[in-house]
């Protein structure tokens, strides 16, 4: 995009939305949209108060304990599946289902299993992030450069130098992709498996602003998740294009 | 001893799978892990119960119409918007950046609205299927736009095809194979969401079985449930992957 | 301008963006019939020069004068054969041939019955039906030929077309090339980086330098390809050629 001969860059045009949200807003055509300005004022203000500080304390720790959870569990087992055959032709089939399955469904039965609270929602978390993570892993393992393996085994290098010194590295690539994807979902797990809960976390608040009609707090909430989940995404993406230099050599 | 033959073939690792999976569960629920947890086979008869006295057919009626509904709206106004934004600048300008955003946020909070708006019928859960699938759809609908193959688009120029008939010949059947598979992961996104929706407002179709049996503590008919849902959702899924691959096999792919 | 002149180009220079000067003031003519050859290190701007010609690129200034017209886009009397060949992988070769007719509207009988005929020329007739990925690089590129051909203009614009095909291929695809000129009263205007591609076949090297891409010297062989193939390869015209390259190219080589 152009104007006066000058290249705008792309990352503008979200003023120009929020600019028309502002109109909209301020032109009261419907109350469930507030002007912009006032969600942001009541960001900064809702940010400040403990209630809110509390829900994000509980979703950021649930968020952080089902992801850590999940890269523990899916890196290994995404080895695994790569390495070893009959892993592979015994589990591949459940996590491509579980890759792309309703997830969400799978809540009320934790519900009813771990019992409603934060651990429910850490298991969604879990169960939400570890299948791409397995599935990316085993990608990238299993392409992992043929000739470097080759290499170090021409010289003389052991097994767990194998693993350490080439493979590790060779699928960092698609190991950071699987990462990326999995925060993604992870987020979505944190929210979808608060928000079936009901009682607590970020997800609490959602239902309490809904419920009471507080569309500016409800929107401004909305604001804040969505800034966070694209920051958690944005960076692993960083964290991606700094090895990118490698992965583009293959 | 199996014949050597046999651990080459494909079903007997499928089976081997089943048998691994469900004789996991069937033990994890006989130990039992929880009095919530029943074992495969319990699971399996309320299944089968269910299936017979009618009440899950009448309740997939009503699950999978909204998730159709809401397929359907974003393959076309979804695929679309997408393609408008692949070809033209301007819109890409004006719309990539939301799209991003999107794509990444957990649009389900949105869901609790949803119900204000438009109560709990029918068309709170298409909007919520078409909040989750649209992101996805239209991004990889776009996708496939900007990648096609700029040797391509210099090829038809040099013949000197026109801007329609390159869009049409070259830029189309390029991305042909990524929308499709967009279509896929929004159906995806779309069975999450349509799930949600029956869990959190509407208390009709598999949502409502859920909940219900889970409220009065049948719990293999809660996980009957559960399961079934999970299965048509692999199940049409994988479908879709191999019309894919049918329609568009590796030696034809352009992306 | 002449006749005997197919292509002529007058003071081209082309910067990209980002300050990279491809090419400075070059001023070329091509003779018509004849096989004329851009030579050069990588980065000496060959392929963005044929692409201007092509009219697929524009220039920052100069022209191109094509059978005594200038241009300044893609027409009818130029095909270009492209170096990683630019084949639609959902299309049979059959279709792949006829492109170039399909984009001017020619009905699928007539437009199918030409293709068929250079697919034939082109040694590949029982590959109609065939995709693209199912071919060798080889005959990949004898369909982007057979494509060039189809649309029967006058001058062939070729981009590195052997640069992706292994050596002993090469060879044979050279010769059947100067074969297939034989038959064909064609302009080849023919961009490589091989030096023994550009002496063997050649009527006409340019040899650029690079950055910027400027003319350093034109030769004229004058090899008799009426020989047999291995005959000028021993030919001592023939090595003389690809040593006066070398010596010339020798400099601009790091």
């Amino acid at each position: 995009m152009t104007l006066f001969g000058r290249n705008i860059p792309i990352a503008f045009s979200l003023f120009v939305w929020f600019g028309l949200w502002e109109i909209v807003g301020r032109s009261g055509f419907s109350s469930f949209i507030p002007p912009f300005s006032k969600v942001i004022e009541t960001a900064f203000v809702i940010a400040q108060t403990g209630k809110f500080a509390a829900a994000a304390a509980i979703s950021l720790r649930s968020f952080a304990a089902g992801m850590a959870l999940a890269i523990v569990v899916g890196l290994p087992l995404g080895f695994l599946m790569a390495r070893v055959a009959f892993a592979r032709r015994l589990l591949g089939m459940w996590v491509n289902i579980f890759v792309s399955a309703p997830i969400s469904a799978l809540v009320p039965l934790l519900m009813a299993v771990v019992g409603i609270g934060e651990t429910t929602v850490v298991v969604t978390v879990f169960l939400f992030a570890v299948f791409v993570i397995v599935l990316d892993t085993q990608v990238g393992v299993q392409h992992a450069d043929r000739s470097l393996v080759e290499m170090a085994r021409s010289f003389g290098a052991r097994r767990s130098q194998i693993y350490t010194k080439v493979l590790i590295l060779s699928a960092l690539p698609e190991i950071l992709a699987g990462l990326r994807l999995g925060a993604i979902r992870g987020v979505k797990g944190v929210v979808i498996g608060q928000l079936l809960v009901a009682i607590i976390g970020v997800g609490e608040l959602f239902e309490l602003y809904s419920k009471h009609f507080l569309m500016e707090e409800f929107w401004a909430l909305v604001m804040i998740v969505f800034l966070f989940a694209f920051a958690i995404s944005e960076s692993l993406a960083a964290l991606e294009r700094k090895v990118e230099y490698y992965a583009g050599s293959r | 001893m199996p014949r050597p033959g046999i651990t080459s073939s494909p079903l007997f690792w499928q089976l081997a799978s089943f048998a691994l999976f469900f004789g996991a569960w069937e033990i994890a629920g006989r130990w039992p892990v929880s009095a919530a947890f029943p074992p495969f086979s319990a699971t399996l008869l309320a299944l089968l119960e269910m299936i017979g006295d009618g009440s899950l057919g009448k309740a997939y009626v009503s699950t999978l119409q909204p998730l159709l509904i809401g397929i359907a709206i974003c393959g076309v106004a979804g695929i679309g918007f997408g393609i408008g934004m692949g070809l033209s600048r301007t819109v890409e300008w004006f719309t990539l950046p939301v799209f991003i955003i999107l794509q990444a946020a957990p649009m389900a909070a949105i869901i609790p609205l949803i119900t204000y708006l438009y109560g709990i019928g029918l068309t709170s859960k298409v909007l919520a299927v078409i909040f989750l699938a649209a992101p996805v759809v239209v991004m990889n609908s776009y996708k496939g736009i900007r990648n096609a193959n700029p040797s391509l688009i210099q090829m038809c120029r040099s013949f000197q095809g026109s801007r329609r008939q390159e869009i049409l010949k070259i830029i189309l059947p390029h991305a042909a194979a990524l929308i499709f598979t967009g279509l896929r992961l929004g159906l995806a996104m779309g069975f999450i969401g349509v799930v949600i929706a029956e869990l959190l407002i509407t208390p009709t179709g598999i949502g409502d079985l859920i909940t219900y049996h889970s409220s009065v503590a049948d719990y293999p008919q809660m996980f009957a449930a559960i399961s079934s849902i999970i299965l048509i959702a692999a199940v049409s899924l994988h479908a879709l992957e191999r019309v894919e691959r049918r329609l568009f096999p590796a030696e034809i792919r352009g992306s | 301008m002449q006749n005997d002149t197919a292509v002529e180009v007058r003071n081209i220079s082309k910067i990209y963006s980002g300050n990279v000067e491809a090419l400075r003031e070059v001023s070329l003519a091509f003779p018509r019939g004849k096989l004329c050859t851009l030579l050069g290190p990588s980065g000496c701007g060959k392929t963005t020069l044929l692409k201007i010609i092509a009219g697929l690129i524009p220039a920052n200034s100069g022209e191109v004068w094509v059978n005594g017209r200038q241009v300044d886009g893609p027409g009818p009397e130029r095909a270009f054969v492209f170096q990683d060949f630019a084949l639609l992988p959902w299309a049979t070769v059959l279709r792949n041939v006829a492109f170039g007719l399909e984009l001017r509207g020619m009905p699928p009988e007539q437009r199918n019955e030409i293709a068929r005929k250079h697919i034939a020329e082109v040694g590949l007739a029982a590959f109609e039906a065939s995709y693209p990925n199912q071919l060798s690089g080889g005959m990949r590129q004898r369909v982007g030929l057979a494509r060039a051909l189809a649309v029967n203009a006058d001058i062939i614009l070729m981009d590195e077309p052997f640069s992706a095909i292994d050596e002993q291929t090469r060879r044979k695809f050279q010769e059947e090339l100067l074969d297939l000129l034989k038959h064909h009263r064609k302009t080849v205007i023919f961009v490589t980086h091989s030096i023994e591609e550009a002496a063997y076949l050649s009527d006409q090297i340019t040899l650029l330098s690079p950055r910027p891409g400027r003319v350093a010297k034109t030769i004229a062989p004058g090899i008799d390809h009426s020989r047999g193939p291995d005959e000028i390869r021993r030919d001592k015209h023939y090595l003389d050629t690809v040593d006066e390259i070398w010596q010339m190219l020798k400099q601009y080589v790091d």
